[in-house]
This record gives structure tokens, sequence and C-alpha cells, in this order.
């Protein structure tokens, strides 16, 4: 009877397993199965009103990520440097804590935030009001993993930094964080991931568009609000549109999230899930 | 005095002086790196300020207005002269898909994290753990569209359906099975959040000590229970915690949920059955924040919307956060 | 005026007061009542010795009796670690690194320190190993740098191994050669006095062989320290010994001289194999 327990719990252990994997392969598999027809060059490279194309959406979504880095790498960065040089104390706790809480705030939220404070105001959408909104999601990634990254770095290379006769901060930033890139890159490579396909904030500051950037006070298009837009039509060349670029979003997404995992294979991770 | 206390003393004198002068002119490069990498450590701090100033802001038109008749009222009416905005049937929504997403999720989540940390071979852990995280990587949307255009389907054929037929009597199955409804909302949500619960609790129980395992294996106990009487009961609090963080991504999800919910508005958005079609917090923004005209009651209704979101988020994230690190603070400290 | 150093001679069990004084100009390096705690432990208690220059100076000891505290006290890096403090003077060419004002990273530059275990940079080259301190303190000039590296490498006995290929990644090398490039980094920014910190511990008899040759050619340009927990690496290659025992200061005197005729009882008994 104990037996058949045991063995009972394995296979509800499995049944759960199957029951985790079967949407993850069912979303692969339809979004290549759907998408792959529309990919071809036409369809990367023209917007919809020239050629049925995602052009403006690929555009959008690159041009995204290049602000959203420029602003968020650099404070997360220092952050998490702070975190790990100096955040021993009540003070430095306080600021993880709060940071890991931001790290899976609701993203309509930070949307409506910005929202609020540069689009309602200047009555205009544009991207950079969407690079602040990601930035805002991205930062609390970074500043964690650049601190685990820091802490990974055995005392004694630290030590022999000192021990030459250099400043303190320049031993962390030269040598301490030059030790700890491979982590850094890993977090900053897996935030752009998720901010690739945040949706909600960009809803209300970028807008969506069919159109290529046409100025910093405009709207743009990014990939997954297209599929959002996309969904919505009734028309069967909207759905398939959102086949396609469903497909190139994932595409994007994943190979950054396999990249990141094989690369760093064997090593420790310093991207703790959730916490 | 001796020698050695003579020039001791002789130079603690003249140097202190001197190099507290000299610290508030020119400060050490490492006191301006520190003082500056505090300063920015504090955005975030800055950020969730922010938000609760500009929420609270925003949304004190309509709570003037409304007084506690917004949070409890479930009328929406965005005609100009017969506004009237209560908040309640979106909560409600929230909560029931939310609860309907951790009912689902947590058990399975909590099969899987059991699997992985306890049962498995050690050769399929890990890869089989990549492949379960790889489930929070694909964004929201593509979630909601995957949702829209196949998952509905199936749920349709297969639960929806049946249920209706067989149980269309009670009010909780009251209704057409059209997919577009409070059920496929709770069914995605709970797809998407049995990565987050799952890989908590995993790193939760695999933090128990051996000894426990060992204790319990010594007295002849099967595989399963050693994991019910070694490590479950220690691992309580921190699934607990797992669970909560569950929670607070499915209240705080929008995107797959805005997709599958139905966009009801008002009364008609009260969760009274799984196959009406309904509407949470996340997803009333996301339908409505761009049609709100600048400076409106409604959309300031819409703020104060956003702002019920905010604390329930923090409540419930910062509540989450608080058990996990206690947890895993124990964890550390058993090891150290 | 000229006073002379009584040194300690105690027991550990009793201490009687020390009476001991500082001598100008006599020594590179000299610390008067040293004492030094990691939060409520008091690890070195009221340790006056010197190192004379262009000398080699082993301190010996059981492990725990405070040998690495005391090499870190005498480049400031004791205090690096958050519960430690320090109390007394330290004199670098007769002038206190411990005085108010005194800044440490100066004080870190003219004093070197290598290891018990070898720490290259792991993502840096050979070259860029022995030239980080170079580089950080602002020293941009090419053929500056490529000479130090050279230097260095060369007083380091390991520029004949690395000459073909400095690019290489530092930690790609064995761990002797590790060390090496340890060494040469130390002395790349050419400090006056080099502190190891039982340098050979974690390398091969043949390693450690060629090291111990190395520090022998390093005493002609620096004073050099090394703590060691091998009697026979003490006597092979240093010039005076100390022998330190639950941070107290037991006996210090030429090497010959110690290990042929200790003074104290308990040298003796550390010497003899008695305890350790």
């Amino acid at each position: 009877m104990r037996r058949f327990r045991d063995r009972l719990a394995y296979a509800l252990g499995i049944f759960c397993v199957i029951i985790a994997i079967v949407p993850l392969a069912s979303i692969l598999i339809e979004v290549v199965r759907n998408g792959i027809s529309s990919i071809n060059l036409q369809f990367l490279t023209s917007t919809p009103q020239s050629g049925g194309g995602i052009a403006q959406a690929i555009q959008g979504t690159l041009l995204l990520i290049g602000l959203t880095c420029i602003i968020g790498v650099p404070l997360g960065l220092v952050a998490g440097i702070y975190l790990a040089e100096f955040g021993d104390n009540k003070f430095g706790k306080t600021i993880r804590f709060l940071n890991d809480v931001l790290t899976e705030f609701p993203s309509i939220v930070v949307g409506i935030l910005v929202a609020f404070l540069l689009v309602v105001a200047t009555r205009s959408f544009s991207p950079v009001a969407g690079a602040f909104a990601l930035s805002i999601i991205m930062l609390p990634i970074i500043t964690r993993t650049t601190e685990e990254s820091i802490k990974l770095v055995p005392t004694s290379i630290r030590d022999a930094a000192m021990a030459l006769g250099i400043r303190r901060w320049r031993a962390t930033i030269s040598i301490v964080l030059s030790t700890a890139r491979a982590g850094v890159v890993t977090g900053i490579l897996l935030s752009i991931a998720r901010i690739s396909g945040e949706t909600a904030p960009l809803l209300l500051t970028i807008l969506g568009t069919d159109f290529f950037f046409s100025g910093w006070n405009q709207p743009i298009d990014a990939l997954p609000l297209r599929i959002f837009r996309d969904a919505s039509l009734p028309s069967a060349v909207a759905r398939q549109q959102a086949w396609g670029a469903a497909l190139v979003l994932i595409l994007i997404v994943l190979s950054l999230n396999l990249g990141v995992r094989f690369a760093t294979r064997g090593r420790p991770s310093v991207t703790r899930s959730r916490i | 005095m001796s020698v050695t206390e003579e020039i001791l003393a002789k130079e603690s004198h003249k140097q202190a002086r001197l190099s507290q002068l000299r610290r508030l002119v020119h400060p050490s490069t490492d006191e301006v790196f520190e003082v500056l990498s505090t300063v920015i450590a504090c955005v975030v701090i800055a950020i969730l300020v922010l938000m609760a100033a500009v929420l609270i802001r925003g949304s004190i038109p309509a709570l003037s207005n409304f007084g506690v008749g917004f949070v409890t009222g479930f009328d929406w009416n965005t005609i100009i002269g017969q506004e009237t905005y209560g908040v309640l049937p979106y909560i409600l929504g929230t909560l029931v898909t939310s609860g309907i997403g951790i009912a689902i999720g947590i058990p399975v989540s909590l099969g899987i994290a059991i699997f992985l940390a306890e049962m498995a071979p050690n050769s399929i852990r890990a890869p089989l753990s990549q492949v379960i995280e790889l489930l929070a990587a694909v964004p929201s949307v593509v979630y909601g569209f995957w949702a829209l255009f196949v998952l509905r389907f199936w749920i349709i054929s297969y639960v929806e359906t049946p249920l209706s037929s067989s149980l269309g009597s009670v009010p909780l199955f009251h209704g057409s099975p059209l997919g577009l409804d409070i059920m496929m909302g709770g069914i995605i949500l709970a797809i998407m959040i049995i990565p987050t619960i799952s890989a908590v609790s995993k790193e939760v129980m695999m933090a128990v000590p051996s000894s426990q395992r060992e204790a319990a294996y010594s007295i002849g106990a099967t595989r399963w229970e050693v994991v019910r009487m070694g490590v479950l009961s220690y691992s309580r609090s921190g699934i607990f915690g797992a669970a909560i963080l569950g929670l607070g991504r499915a209240v705080g999800e929008t995107m797959a949920i805005t997709m599958v919910i139905g966009n009801a508005i008002g009364p008609s958005a009260i969760p009274t059955s799984l196959f009406k079609t309904g509407q949470t917090m996340a997803s009333l923004l996301a339908n409505e924040f761009n049609e709100a005209e600048a400076g409106s009651l409604h959309l300031s209704a819409l703020v104060g919307v956003a702002l019920v979101l905010f604390v329930f988020a923090l409540l419930i994230n910062v509540f989450a956060q608080l058990m996990v690190w206690k947890v895993l603070k124990v964890k550390a400290g058993a090891v150290d | 005026m000229t006073i002379s150093i009584q040194l300690a001679q105690v027991k550990p069990e009793k201490t009687e007061p020390i009476e001991s004084k500082i001598e100008m100009g006599k020594y590179k390096v000299q610390t008067d009542k040293l004492n030094a705690w990691f939060g409520k432990n008091h690890v070195l208690k009221d340790i006056s010795i010197g190192f004379l220059e262009n000398d080699v100076t082993a301190i010996i000891g059981p492990s725990g009796c405070g040998k690495s505290t005391l090499i870190r006290c005498l480049n400031r890096m004791h205090e690096l670690v958050p519960s430690a403090r320090t109390q007394g003077i330290v004199l670098l060419d007769d002038s206190n690194i411990y005085a108010r004002g005194v800044d440490p990273v100066s004080v870190r530059r003219r004093v070197g320190m290598v290891f018990q275990k070898p720490n290259p940079f792991p993502t840096m080259s050979v070259y860029d190993n022995v030239a980080a301190g170079l580089k950080l303190n602002g020293v941009r000039d090419h053929t500056v740098l490529d000479k130090a590296v050279q230097r260095s490498l060369e007083q380091a006995f390991l520029w004949d191994e690395v000459k073909a290929d400095l690019d290489k990644s530092g930690s790609s090398l064995s761990g002797g050669q590790q060390q090496r490039l340890c060494i040469a980094r130390a002395l790349a920014v050419e400090p006056e006095i080099i502190l190891m910190d039982e340098p050979c511990s974690a390398l091969d008899p043949i390693a450690t062989a060629k090291i111990e040759e190395l520090i022998a050619s390093l005493k002609e340009q620096y004073t050099v320290g090394i703590v060691t927990h091998n009697m026979q690496q003490a006597a092979r290659v240093s010039d005076f010994t100390a022998f330190l025992y639950l941070g107290q200061l037991i006996e210090y005197g030429e090497t010959t001289e110690l290990f042929e005729n200790p003074g104290e009882e308990l040298t003796e008994r550390y010497l003899t194999g008695k305890f350790g």
C-alpha cells in the first residue's frame, strides 16, 4: 500500500510536469506552424501599408531596446555595485527588498505612471516614454544580477587588487566588475529578453502605429504591441500578420534566453528565479 | 610619557585637525563613489514613491466625487452627465480569476516542485527545470494570442461544453461556453504562474537540510513519505510564500487576461458565473486608458483603479517577499 | 636619543610590561606595540618587531598565531575586513603609516603583497595582469608599460616561460607560474617591501624551489617578509626569523642563531615539532 502511494506520487509528479510542458510545446509548435508562412524578406522589411509586413514593429522594438538599455543599464549597474559593496547594512537590505518587490510589479501600473507623467501631460505618445517605462521594469533585474555577480567574485581577487595600492572604487570597477562581467552581461541579456515581450506599458506610452519612426513625439510600433492589435482585428490577414510577428518575437526572446543558458552552463547562476 | 606615546600624541593632534579639514574640502574619490552609488540605489525607492504619489494625485477627483462608493460601487458609466464609477466588479474579477489561477496553479506547481526537487533522477532534473523556467520567458501577449486562437477551442470542447451541458443549471456554470470568459482567464493565469510558484517552491524544498531527509529514510520511509514528513512540513512557509508570489503575478497580469476575458463593463462584469465575460482591474486599464480624455473624471477614475491595483500588488508582493526571505535566510543561516 | 630594543621575553601565560622602544634609522619596517583585533578577538598583542632592509625576515608559528594578521597590518590590509581594528605604531622608513591623515592606498603601493593561493586576475592576460597596478595608477604609455612588464616578469623568473605569448590568459598558467605571475604583478609597481603570506603552501616542491630561488634574488633590491608554516623553508630562505605564538612575539633573531640555539623554551619546542 505504501509503495503504491509512493508510485502514485511519482506518477502525479510526472503528470504535473506534463501539464506544464504541454502549453509550452503547443505555443512553440503553433507559433512556428502558423507563423512560418508569413516569414519572408518582404514581411520583415515592409510596413503593413507598403507590403503587408511588420518592419516598423521590428524597428520599434529595436529602438526601444536601445533606448531602454541606455537608461536602465548604467543605473542598474551602479545600484547593483552599491548593494554588493556597501549594502550590508539595514539601508541596503531595505533597498534590496524594495528592489525585489519592484521586480514583479504589474507592468500596467508602471505604464500608467509614465503615461501620466509624460504622455498625458504632453498629449503625445513617444518612444522615450516607452523607454522610460521599460527601464523601470529592467532596472530591478539588472540591479539584482549585477549584485549577485559581484558577490561571486572571490575575496582573494579583491585583496590582490587592493594590495596593489589602488583606490577602492577603481578596484571595484576595473577589476571586480571585469571579473564578474559574464554574470553582469547575462543579467543584461535576460532583462532585454524580458522587456522585448512587454506590452502593457507600451500600450499606454507608444500607442502603436503602422509606420516607421517619424519623430520623438510620435507613436512608434513594437512587436508585442503589433500582436495585440492584430489579434483584436477581425481580418484573417491581420491574424496571419500577428502569427508572423509572434514567431519573430518568440525567436528573439527564446534565442536570448537559451543563448544565455547555454553560454553559462556549469557556472553558478546569478538569476535566482523570482527572488 | 614614553617616546612612543609622545610621537603618537603629537601626530594625533595635528593630523586630526588637518584631515578633518581636508575631507570637507576634498572628499576622497572613494567617498564620492559611495555617495553617488547610494543615491542611484535610491532610485528604486523614488520609483515606488513616485508611483504612489502620481496615482493618489490623479485619482483624487474621482475619489472625492464618489468617496467610499468608488470602491464599493459597481456601476461604470462614462457618459458625461451620468458618470458614475465603481471599482467593485473589477476587484472581484481580479480576485476570482487570480483565485482560479492559484487554485489550479498551486497543486500543479507543487507537484512539479516535489518531482523535480525530490524524485527526479539527477540527470533530468536540471534540463527539466530549465524547460519549465522557459515557460516564464514567453511574453504575456503571446500567451494571450495562443489562448485566443488555440487554447480556447480546446477548453470549449473539452471543458466548458461538457460542464455547461451537465451542470448548466448551476449558477456557477450559467451562460454559453464561448471561451471568452472568467474561466479562460483563470486557466491562462494558472499556466502563467506555474513557473513562478514551482521554481520558488523547488528552491525552498532543496534548501531543506539533508539531515531531515536522512532521518526519515533511516526509519524506512518511502520516497513519498520522506517528502511528506521530512521536507514539506519544513518548507511550508516557503511554499506559502511562493504561492503568494504567484498570486502577485496573477493579480498584475494584464495582456493575456485582456485578450481572453471578454471586456465586460459595470454590473455585468461581476463574476457570477465562470462562463460570463468579465474584467479585471488590469484589463480595464488596458482597454480604456487610451480612450479617456486628459483631465476628465473618467481618467481620474481609471487612475483610481490603478491605485487600487497598486495597493493590492504592493501588499501581496511585500508579504510574499517577506515570507520567502525569511525561509531562505534561515537556510543561509543553517548552512553557514 | 638612541634607545635599544628590548625584545619581548615572555611566556604566553604571564606578561611582563614590555619596555620596547623604537630605534630610528635601523629598520626598513618597524612595529611598536602593535595590537590587532577581529571584533572582540585580540589576535596580535603588543608586537614590536623590525625588518632590516634588503634582508629576508621569516615569520613562523603554529596555525592561528597571528602571522598573516601581522603582515596584513604592515600594508594596512587588515583594516579592510569589517570588524578589524589596529592599535600601535608601524614605521616605514621611520614614519608612522598609521598616523592620522596617512592614505592607506599610498602605503599599499610601497608595500607589496603576495597571497597564499595564487590569484591572478582571471579575465586578464599575462601582460594585463602584470601591468594592472601601473595602468590603474594612470600609466598609459605603452613603451613604459612594456618595459615594466618585462622587467617584472624577469625579476619573477617567469619571463622566458611566457614571453612568447603575453596575451594568453593569466589563469591558463600552472600553479607555480601563476604565483610567479602574482609576484611579477606586485613587483611592477616598484614597491620597497614585498610581503609574502605562505606563498608556496599551494604549490608542489619543484615550483616551491623556484620561488625560494626567486626570493633569494629579490632581496638584493627589496626588503622581503615571508610568513611560512614550513620551518625548513624559513631556515633556507631567511636571514632573520620571528616566532609568534598565540598573538605574541616569543623570539626574534638571526635565523641560524634562532634555529640552532633558540633562546626560549617555547621556540625550541616548536622547532623540534613538539607542537604546531
